[in-house]
């Protein structure tokens, strides 16, 4: 598979994977934004309105046809949180043009259809249609307050707004349901034109056209985009933890407690900090899941993640209320044994295996190349996977272990159960 | 092995019977990196009620999925392990009528397929690792019970069924796998894993003499006869309740409606009844129906809104639901627009749309390998060829939607789950 990543109008760049591998192209278009909470939710929204109607295809049946005749096209709105970036926009795919019967060409009319959705809403009097910002800002308001249906979820997000507060890496992806209430069309339209404007648009292409053919589709889909003075994106900042960890209990009616925790790590190692993670909390034969899981089981689940742009590592848990204290000891027990480089023949090979393993696999999922790809872009991250593959090959036991020692933990969140 | 192209979708198929009645089938992927191989048997959270030499056993509900979790144990440790370290991804999952063990990875396959093969085919269970597995398994059944998406589904399928296992969750219940014990694992192990009762599929670039010569090693050689299960009594096509409501602590309602539907019979028209079924919800209510667009715009509906058409062993349904704070009128809704077809027809331009846009979603799960090997191990199990579905859709028309909207979508054969929040502010709108 070729890459590459070309600008191909000012500040809008494309990366192409040429592929004849797929059933399906992959399309994707997204704004890359400053994530914060004054603009959070109106970002958030916008791509829902966006996706209720063009000017030729003005509402939700019209845009279905053309997207069934399409052969089933898919365009998903996507809010995504990229280390301190929002990035905004559409994910497409559409079967590849080998299957269409009667040889039909579906890249152009895609592209197309991808870029009408991006800049040309249906509007009223220079506004967004009213009943369409209204009940996507519903909608919106709904999602956000969804995420307490869903306990781990709900866990996890409360433990990053207190840990990352008065940060960027704190402000939920869709925003908070404060700003979300004070959005209306006004607002949200002249946020759509400065978003537009002034953001880098990243394009991706995965399948088998050519790359000059993806290239004239998309300049001619996307020939009408404002460019004005657009703003550089800022890395993620790193920060210490406090001294004293902090502690956040808080009540709910649920059967099982949460306990999440969150940890600053201050190595730059990235490689050998990929493989701590793993071998601590980060795959299905941690440590985390044999001893914690499987071996005492003190957790239904408990795995931890590592966001390597912003230096972050979460554990989340899930476990008997009355196990509250017994589970963050054997939790941090872990992290130790990790740290002083107390592990079995197995673990390290184990660990190496399974991300090689995932890198390898990259290439044969499109949606997971576009999401790794942007996510690269967006934190200012430029290696392929076939890189990072090399790098971790080098990291040796002694990286891991002086990498996991700059892991300090930050916040505990427990979430407990009503009854007890 | 047998080999099958299939040149409307760019596919071709390997197939086999072993001696020992083992189904195999092969899905070559040149090119790709990774490699996926499922074992699977016809063992799932329905099959409660079957006979083992001549005698007719009941077994706890969620015994499937206890057994699911515990097969990972062998005499030398655990298999996942063994998988994870050659950097395989292995899962495991039950279903209503199937039990589905896979592994994804990059390397080591044919070690890794052995694994497989041997872990999933000699079963290792002690009292003490099945009284530990009460522990984890009961914590899960906690978390699944704080889903409403779940509890609304179980709720549905208690007010469809008077008798049908379809009642009971996958998982069962703290007090049903409490009386699960070894002898227990060691029966049903013994009932249905049976190489004549499962099925191999196998996605990638390997090659496929190896793939048999290690099934043939490693797997037992007699081939067992039919297992006889035993679904409950046939139920009327009326539901056992109209309507079940619960309240749980969530931010909006939720709810499905259900359809009670015949059951369906094996062979190439479970597959075409499958197709008729899911084309028949798209008309009616689906993402680019006229009725979506219209409950959308209402804000009756949002983004959680869908429908599916199910075939379970002995019993079919469908159901539409999601988030919503005025069910009745959805529900309603839905109703109409049904007797709206019947009058009215589907206009063939529609119907068109509609058949393009669910070969294109049929012919883009080729392109995820579990999505084949699942619905390959489903084929063999239930007697159709799922790669044929270019031609099952030729077959189609718009009056095989009408007719199975007539039958199935009216009031009579309804039933209405609801879960509303706990909050005093939502529950006074009653």
């Amino acid at each position: 598979m070729n890459r590459k990543r070309t600008q191909i109008m000012q500040d809008v760049y494309l990366t192409y994977l040429g592929a004849k591998k797929f059933k399906t192209s992959a399309l994707s278009a997204q704004f890359l934004t400053p994530l914060c909470t004054e603009t959070a939710s109106a970002n958030a929204l916008l791509p829902a309105v966006l996706h209720r109607g063009t000017m030729r295809c003005s509402d939700m049946v019209q845009l279905s046809a053309a997207m069934d005749r399409l052969y089933g096209a898919q365009m998903d709105d996507t809010v995504r949180k990229k280390g301190e970036t929002q990035c905004v926009g559409f994910v497409a795919s559409v079967i590849d043009d080998a299957f269409v019967p009667g040889g039909e060409h579906l890249l152009e009319p895609a592209a197309e259809l991808l870029g009408e959705l991006m800049l040309d809403p249906v509007t009223r009097n220079g506004r967004f249609l009213s009943e369409y910002v209204e009940s996507e800002k519903a909608n919106l308001i709904d999602d956000i307050r969804a995420v307490r249906n869903d306990k781990r979820e709900w866990a996890d997000l409360r433990l990053m707004q207190e840990m990352c507060a008065g940060e960027p890496y704190g402000v939920r992806r869709l925003g908070d349901e404060e700003s979300a209430r004070k959005l209306n069309n006004r607002k949200l339209y002249e946020h759509s034109q400065t978003l537009m404007s002034t953001s880098r648009l990243e394009l991706f292409y995965c399948g088998s056209a050519e790359k000059e053919r993806v290239i004239d589709a998309l300049l001619h889909a996307f020939a009408a985009l404002p460019r004005g003075r657009v703003e550089e994106l800022p890395l993620p900042r790193r920060i210490a933890a406090p001294s004293e960890p902090r502690i956040i209990t808080e009540r709910m009616d649920v059967t099982q407690g949460k306990l999440s925790m969150g940890f600053r790590c201050e190595s730059t190692d990235a490689p050998a900090m990929i493989l701590a993670n793993l071998m601590f909390g980060g795959y299905s034969n941690s440590k985390l899941f044999m001893n914690v899981r499987e071996k005492l089981s003190l957790c239904y689940y408990a795995s931890s993640q590592y966001a390597r742009s912003k230096g972050i590592l979460t554990v989340s848990s899930g476990i008997e209320t009355k196990d509250y204290d017994r589970a963050r000891e054997e939790i941090l027990r872990q992290l130790q044994a990790v740290q002083q480089g107390q592990w079995e023949d197995w673990e390290l090979p184990g660990a190496r295996n399974t991300i090689l393993s995932s890198l390898r696999a990259l290439p044969d999922s499109q949606r997971a190349l576009e999401n790794w790809y942007l996510g690269q872009i967006a934190t200012g991250q430029w290696e392929t996977p076939e890189e990072l593959a090399r790098q971790l090959q080098e990291v040796t036991p002694e990286r891991i272990c002086a990498a996991a020692q700059s892991i300090r933990l930050d916040t505990v969140y427990f979430l407990q159960g009503k009854e007890e | 092995m047998d080999k099958t192209v299939y040149h409307r979708i760019g596919e071709t198929v390997l197939r086999c019977t072993m001696p020992n009645g083992l189904q195999v089938s092969i899905v070559p992927r040149k090119d790709f990196q990774r490699s996926y191989a499922l074992f699977a048997t016809r063992y799932g959270g329905m099959d409660l009620r079957f006979s083992l030499g001549g005698q007719w056993l009941d077994t706890p509900a969620g015994i499937a999925h206890f057994l699911e979790h515990k097969m990972f144990d062998t005499a030398e440790g655990n298999a996942l392990q063994e998988l994870a370290q050659n950097g395989a991804e292995p899962n495991a999952f039950t279903s209503n009528a199937i039990t589905v063990y896979y592994f994804d990875s990059t390397d080591h396959f044919y070690e890794n397929l052995k694994i497989l093969l041997s872990f999933v085919s000699v079963p290792y269970f002690t009292e003490e690792s099945v009284a530990k597995e009460q522990g984890i398994i009961g914590q899960e059944i906690g978390m699944i019970e704080d889903n409403p998406e779940w509890q609304v589904y179980k709720q549905l399928m208690q007010a469809l069924y008077e008798n049908s296992p379809a009642r009971v969750s996958v998982a069962g219940s703290v007090e049903s796998i409490s009386h699960i014990s070894a002898q227990t694992l060691y029966d049903c192990h013994k009932a249905f894993y049976t190489p004549s009762n499962m099925c191999l599929a196998v996605v990638g670039d390997v090659d496929e003499q190896e793939v048999l010569r290690l099934a043939q090693e490693i797997l037992p050689d007699e081939c067992a006869p039919r297992i006889e299960r035993d679904y409950g009594a046939e139920e009327s096509l009326l539901p056992f309740q109209k309507e079940v409501r619960s309240r749980m602590e969530i931010a909006m309602p939720t709810f499905l409606a259900g359809f009670k539907c015949a059951p369906v019979p094996e062979g190439e028209e479970r597959m075409r009844q499958n197709i008729v079924g899911s084309l028949a919800c798209d008309a009616l209510l689906g993402d680019s129906s006229p009725l979506y667009a219209k409950l959308y715009a209402q804000g009756l509906i949002n983004s959680t809104f869908g429908s599916s058409y199910d075939i379970l062993p002995g019993a079919a349904y469908v159901y539409a639901g999601g988030d919503s704070n005025d069910h009745s009128a959805v529900v309603e809704a839905i109703l109409d627009e049904a007797q709206r077809l019947l009058r009215e027809g589907i206009d063939e331009d529609y119907y068109q749309r509609l058949r393009r846009a669910n070969f294109g979603t049929a012919l883009k799960a080729l392109d995820s390998f579990e999505a084949i090997a699942v619905s390959a191990a489903e084929g063999c199990f239930e007697g159709y060829d799922p790669f044929r579905f270019p031609e099952v859709y030729d077959e189609i028309t718009s009056r095989d939607l009408l007719d199975f909207i007539r039958e199935n979508i009216c009031e009579s054969r309804m039933a209405i789950s609801v879960i509303e929040p706990k909050e005093e502010e939502y529950a006074c709108n009653d």
